[in-house]
């Protein structure tokens, strides 16, 4: 069984320098579409309507993207005459509509962080892209971020999917043995607007109508150094972009 | 290791000629028949309700057929529930009842195919059609602590775009309990637990202390009612839910859902488009048990194997986002193609990619099969014998660890998948080992199969224009990464859906986890749940 130690050891540090400096391997993050200016308000008026979620809002020659909004199906992109302008990048952590910033925890909490997560009906992407933070290319150990097993040592709450009917008891009750303070932090689309399942008799669209939000990443799933992002905004690591973001958004 | 390229264990009965004649020399007047889609579909109406459980139990048991699903719908004056079977490498078997819309009871099929269990049971709580002698009916998809019976969401006049709010829960709801002894109690496990990085579903534990004596799961947490959402939108947004429901195999739940689409307008595939998807698929299938590896790694806590199959993993997540512009590999399908090419150089860094994987996973079985405190946990541990997965009619690796090797790729295959050198790896002793053996081989033959798509692609347009005004229904089936994924599809002349049905792996096999998980210690449960792979969210929908 020695072998798994020498095994570990030839494999050396694979992990990001991610947040030291910007991780930028191909394939680590999707990116997600940004505000165009087109040539003419016929183009942007096209990329408006090849969106199936309404994410996409024309004015003029601008067309304006809504991130909590978006489910990245790329049909803005492909498959259309004039596409829309496409950012890598996963830095995207930003506030909920009608917040105007965000309150730190306390600084006892910038290199220790208890996440508890909770799965209110998410597909699947969104926790898998989560879960990809204790695997050892991203390693959020080293930051001192750690899941906990339980709400009561828990700082930040981590919520991702619409919050299915079934789940609104068990994410409240989640909450409500979280000691103060404490954050909650809605990840992916569907956990910010409902995404493609939208508000039903089943779903409450969105973590925003159950619990009150403190920061949002938005993505279809975001991949994983985006929802480090948003742990290291949580701690008070990183500032969140303030500005049009938090202004445009379903107004 | 065993490996058939054929269904071993089923009658040697290829034509659905033979089969419809011995039908109707059984069954007589009680049925009628009639053949459709170049033979490759025999349906079979029944007159006579009370004949259906018999009509299911020959098929099912007598031919050797498997179970796919039911499917029910409602017309504005009668009932229609689907059974389809599968008799492997000839065809389908479509059984079709029909009902006035005023009878609320159905003839069980239960007892006689035990698969169609909770088929019964979801169709009773969302649709309110009572299914006569099962055993076991309500409190499923709408749990009784906070839904009163009655509420039936998948009938038409039911609204679905409000909250429901007019709701009477049960107050003294309490948990059905098996084990009853003196000193025996239930540990609740769920829906929140594991850090909440697992997925949200509830266990009941019934034990006696060190071990346990039952343990039963209790799903649908995260039903988000992707069925009847779908219900009056346009293909182009339904397509969009069945892509997302499971994200971990989207892929192959919006290519069977676009096959389905497919066949309603009857649209033949450009080559590229057909080969461009065996390769995704494969890709998505290598990624996924690439990372049910890594999970079964870690229920064993072996710290370096885990991250060594995870690191795997999250490259192949980079290279499919690199390949297709989203780790998950959405938006791609559409019906009647894929909405993007590919580049060669793009496809050569894709096959450096899987190559790459392959050898990882390659070193890691090797280490995996001298690790003697690795190998004490899986063996024998979460057994499931040839006929306890028949009886359940297990799919996917599970089916296949326990010696079912169907697989619809070659049973019936789909995309091309006839003309590809491949092999079904299945094995027979049906514990954790057999199914991680499983997963390894699988991977290996995807690898092979992402090479030859790859090879094969041609220049060519693809996409065609996918669209009509017939009104029509059809199935579409995939070999999911964790087994047969049906989803039947119907739409009016105007491309409105009318009625979506996503029949999934991890739905079938959950019936079966019950099996593996009886009698065992409590260490074992995390591993036990590992090597099953299962998704909750892929069977709530």
């Amino acid at each position: 069984m020695s072998f798994w130690f020498l095994h570990g050891l030839r494999r050396g540090i694979q992990s990001t320098r991610y947040p030291r400096t910007l991780d930028s391997a191909p394939g680590v993050s999707p990116g997600h579409p940004i505000n165009t200016e087109f040539s003419s308000s016929g183009d942007a008026r096209d990329a408006a309507a090849s969106c199936p979620v309404d994410a996409i809002l024309a004015d003029g020659r601008m067309a304006f993207v809504d991130d909590g909004l978006c489910i990245h199906c790329q049909r803005c992109r492909f498959g259309i005459r004039s596409p829309m302008n496409w950012e890598l990048g996963y830095e995207w952590t930003e506030l909920p509509p009608g917040r105007k910033d965000y309150e730190t925890l306390p600084s006892a909490f910038s290199k220790s962080l208890h996440v508890m997560v909770v799965d209110a009906g998410d597909c699947g992407a969104c926790l898998h892209e989560v879960k990809q933070l204790n695997n050892p290319l991203y390693n959020m150990h080293r930051l001192g971020y750690f899941f906990t097993a339980t709400p009561r040592t828990a700082d930040l709450l981590l919520v991702v999917g619409p919050v299915s009917e079934n789940m609104r008891g068990p994410l409240l009750k989640t909450y409500e043995a979280m000691p103060d303070s404490k954050r909650v932090m809605a990840v992916g689309t569907c956990a910010i607007t409902g995404g493609v399942f939208g508000r039903s008799f089943m779903c409450a669209g969105g973590v925003g109508s159950v619990l009150p939000v403190d920061l949002e990443v938005p993505g279809n799933p975001p991949p994983p150094l985006a929802v480090l992002h948003g742990l290291l905004v949580a701690s008070g690591r990183k500032v969140v972009t303030i500005g049009e973001l938090v202004s445009r958004r379903r107004s | 290791m065993a490996i058939a390229s054929s269904p071993g264990e089923r009658r040697a009965e290829t034509d659905l000629k033979a089969l419809s004649a011995a039908v109707a020399e059984r069954f007589g007047t009680a049925l009628s028949e009639s053949s459709s889609d170049k033979g490759y579909v025999l349906s079979l109406s029944v007159n006579q309700p009370e004949c259906l459980p018999s009509l299911c139990r020959f098929l099912f048991w007598d031919r050797g057929c498997s179970f796919g699903g039911i499917i029910a719908e409602e017309h504005p004056a009668h009932w229609q529930l689907y059974y389809p079977f599968l008799l492997a490498s000839a065809g389908w078997i479509e059984v079709t009842l029909q009902l006035p819309i005023e009878v609320a009871t159905v003839p069980s099929i239960s007892s006689e195919v035990h698969a169609a269990d909770w088929h019964e049971r979801e169709v009773e709580d969302l649709f309110g059609l009572h299914f006569e002698n099962h055993p076991r009916l309500g409190d499923f998809i709408l749990p009784d602590q906070i839904w009163q019976e009655g509420i039936n969401p998948m009938r038409k006049k039911f609204d679905a775009n409000q909250p429901h709010f007019e709701r009477q829960p049960d107050a003294n709801w309490r948990p059905l309990l098996v084990v009853q002894d003196p000193g025996s109690f239930a540990m609740p496990v769920g829906p929140v637990y594991e850090g909440g990085i697992g997925e949200s579903l509830h266990f009941l534990l019934e034990t006696v202390g060190e071990d346990v004596i039952r343990a039963s799961p209790r799903l649908f947490y995260k039903y988000r009612a992707v069925e009847k959402i779908a219900e009056g939108r346009s293909i182009s947004d339904v397509l969009l839910l069945a892509e997302r429901f499971a994200a971990t195999s989207a892929f192959a739940h919006s290519l069977a859902f676009c096959r389905a689409v497919e066949k309603i307008y009857a649209v033949e595939l450009p080559a590229r488009a057909a080969h461009l998807r065996i390769a995704l698929c494969e890709l998505e299938r290598l990624r996924h048990h690439a990372g049910a590896i890594a999970a079964i790694c870690e229920s064993t806590a072996l710290a370096v194997s885990a991250a060594h199959a995870a690191i795997s993993e999250e490259e192949l997540l980079r290279a499919s986002c690199v390949f297709t512009g989203h780790r998950y590999l959405f938006g791609l399908n559409v019906p009647g193609g894929l909405r993007r090419d590919v580049e060669l150089n793009q496809c050569k860094n894709l096959l450096a990619a899987v190559d790459n994987a392959q050898a990882e996973l390659r070193v890691l079985e090797d280490r995996l099969r001298y690790s003697s405190s690795f190998l004490d946990r899986l063996e024998d541990v979460g057994v499931i014998d040839g006929d306890q997965a028949r009886d359940l009619n297990l799919v996917g690796p599970v089916g296949r660890a326990s010696g079912l090797s169907c697989d619809f790729r070659k049973a019936c295959p789909y995309s091309g998948y006839e003309r590809y050198q491949f092999d079904v790896p299945y094995e027979s002793e049906g514990d954790g080992y057999a199914r991680l053996r499983v997963l390894f081989a699988e991977s290996l033959q995807s690898v092979k199969l992402i090479h030859q798509a790859i090879e094969s692609l041609e220049p060519g347009p693809l996409y065609v224009p996918c669209e009509g005004t017939t009104p029509g229904a059809a199935l579409g089936w995939t070999e999911a990464p964790r087994g047969a994924a049906l989803h039947w599809v119907s739409v009016d002349e105007t491309g409105t859906v009318e009625r979506y049905r996503a029949i999934t792996p991890s739905f079938n096999n959950w019936l079966g986890f019950h099996i593996a998980a009886e009698d065992f210690a409590f260490q074992d449960f995390p591993i036990i749940l590992a090597t099953f792979g299962l998704s909750a969210t892929e069977c709530d929908r």
